[in-house]
């Protein structure tokens, strides 16, 4: 299985989820409830320095890596907020960052959640895509040069 | 009711699948048939630049220009059309007093602002207090939402040069004792601007009355176009006061070896200027005092007493701002729950509000919480649609608790 198919594959069955609501509410309240189940970040990460920048709520995001592998822990302040990262985090975690780093998200529209945010909320949830992209190549940039 | 609603044309229309419930209005009103037609008669048929040109376009734009000017000043009650400003907005008028009035002030000297300002009423002073070393001191606010006032008193001293509080609150709605700090700082020969902004739309202004120095108000907010606001100034403080910007029709004779300026109110207009905002304002003035604020303060009090009771049966929401004056403007928390997702949610049932600090990050800081979800009424506003509310503010308490 390559790589690519994997991220695929996850949003997959995200979708899949997805498409059992019909009506908003259900939708949403999955969003909410996704974002309950986040892992909690480290307090030492809730910092000015870990805050995304371009949201109307608070946004915090550590980056991690183990055997190759980055994944980040996130929190924010404002519950569906939270879901929508945890979301990108269910499909992006447990990846090699050259994979995070140049990940297609086209996914998040055919989610048909992304409609139904507002510009402030897409602004919001696009600063947090570019963020762990960033995140990603700085981890492969250090794993190439040691 | 009806009828009145028949005249704003944006309020019909759906929005998710529901009608629209507009209840961000201390954001910006929506604009009567009566208003756009203005707009639209005059670039119809009038447009052309106005005081410069002879012909007969340019008469008919200028006439109906600063016949908008007299109507204005009419309409608050000022001693003469020369105390009339126009600029962009209310954040546009506080800049100008702020740069002019404010090029005298000397290091050491007083601003007095209040803890409940909007950003565009403390940013223009800090400015002010940077290119000069003033001072700018602040009123705090109680819990409720009120002024502290006696830290106000003693806030006012031989170095305050200028008393600049807002008239309403656009986060809490608190109506500001604005006769009494008049008052007192008249008594101390201390001029006041006050932020009109949200007190206009309201209820009756009368500077006259009130005495106040300088007034600043949008016509956004009032129903008439964007982008258009006023200045009013006590004229002796004005013909004082040195131009703001540059440019055409702010001059009178210019010279390398020296340029005059123009007299009052062109003084202050450098460019040409919103034509159309002045028209329009014009226009939306004629519309209020059609429908009268005899029935306007009567709506808006039935809606504001009827939202906060609606709103304060629903388990776990607070209101924010429970000053014994207050506008029909109604900030709320549920629970813990941050506005933004509170907002996100009522949007989903069509219904507009606003969320956030809401350009006051100060008064927010003061009050310990990152913002609010605040419903904004006009006289538009139905019992039905805060029925409505209620039931989207329900929704949002069980998905978000």
């Amino acid at each position: 299985m390559s790589q690519s198919d994997r991220i695929d594959q996850r949003a997959a069955v995200l979708l899949d989820e997805f498409a059992m609501f019909d009506d908003w509410v259900d939708r949403y309240q999955y969003v909410i409830d996704l974002g309950k189940e986040l892992t909690a970040m480290d307090d030492a990460y809730r910092t000015d320095a870990f805050k995304i920048q371009g949201c109307q709520s608070q946004v915090w995001l550590q980056p991690c890596e183990e055997d190759g592998l980055v994944y980040f822990k996130a929190d924010s302040d404002a519950q569906i907020t939270k879901g929508l990262i945890a979301i990108l985090l269910r499909i992006l975690n447990h990846t090699p960052a050259r994979e995070v780093a140049q990940s297609d998200l086209s996914f998040l529209d055919s989610l048909e959640l992304k409609e139904h945010l507002s510009p402030t909320r897409k602004n919001g949830l696009d600063a947090m895509i570019r963020q762990i992209r960033l995140y990603a190549a700085a981890i492969e940039a250090k794993a190439i040069s040691t | 009711m009806e009828q009145v609603r028949k005249d704003f044309p944006a309020l019909h229309q759906t929005v998710n699948g529901r009608p629209l419930v507009y209840l961000d209005n201390a954001a910006t009103a929506q604009k009567p048939e009566a208003v756009i037609e203005a707009i639209r008669s005059y670039y119809l048929n009038d447009n052309s630049n106005v005081h410069r040109g002879v012909h007969t376009l340019s008469q008919r734009a200028t006439d109906a220009f600063e016949a908008a000017r007299v109507k204005i000043a009419g309409f608050i009650g000022a001693n003469s059309p020369r105390e009339v400003i126009f600029t962009k907005g209310t954040t546009e008028s506080i800049n100008l007093v702020a740069y002019s009035f404010g090029g005298s002030l000397s290091a050491g000297d007083e601003i007095l602002v209040s803890e409940m300002e909007h950003h565009s009423n403390i940013v223009p002073w800090q400015l002010a207090c940077e290119r000069t070393g003033a001072v700018l001191r602040v009123i705090p606010v109680l819990n409720e939402g009120e002024l502290d006032w006696e830290a106000f008193l003693a806030l006012l001293s031989k170095k305050t040069r200028l008393v600049a509080v807002t008239h309403v609150s656009n986060s809490l709605g608190t109506i500001n004792p604005v006769r009494e700090i008049i008052s007192e700082a008249h008594q101390r020969g201390i001029p006041v601007l006050l932020d009109g902004a949200q007190a206009l739309p309201h209820s009756t202004v009368n500077v006259s009355e009130l005495d106040v120095d300088f007034y600043c108000f949008s016509s956004h907010k009032m129903f008439g176009p964007t982008g258009f606001g006023v200045l009013f100034g006590r004229e002796r403080l004005l013909d004082a006061m040195p131009p703001y910007q540059g440019g055409g029709d702010m001059i009178e004779i210019v010279d390398f070896s020296g340029t005059t300026y123009n007299s009052l109110p062109h003084k202050f207009e450098a460019g040409t200027p919103h034509i159309a905002g002045a028209i329009g304002l014009a226009a939306a003035l004629d519309y209020v005092n059609y429908v009268g604020f005899e029935f306007i303060e009567n709506q808006e009090k039935d809606l504001l007493l009827y939202a906060t009771q609606r709103l304060m049966s629903i388990d776990g929401v607070r209101i924010v701002g429970e000053a014994k004056q207050k506008a029909a403007v109604v900030s709320f928390l549920i629970g813990s729950s941050h506005p933004y997702d509170v907002g996100t949610i009522l949007d989903k049932f069509g219904i507009a509000v606003r969320t956030g600090h809401h350009c006051t990050q100060p008064l927010m800081k003061r009050l310990g919480i990152p913002g609010t979800v605040r419903a904004s009424f006009s006289f538009y506003n139905t019992r039905s649609e805060i029925d409505q509310l209620e039931t989207a503010v329900r929704q949002a308490a069980s998905m978000l608790q």
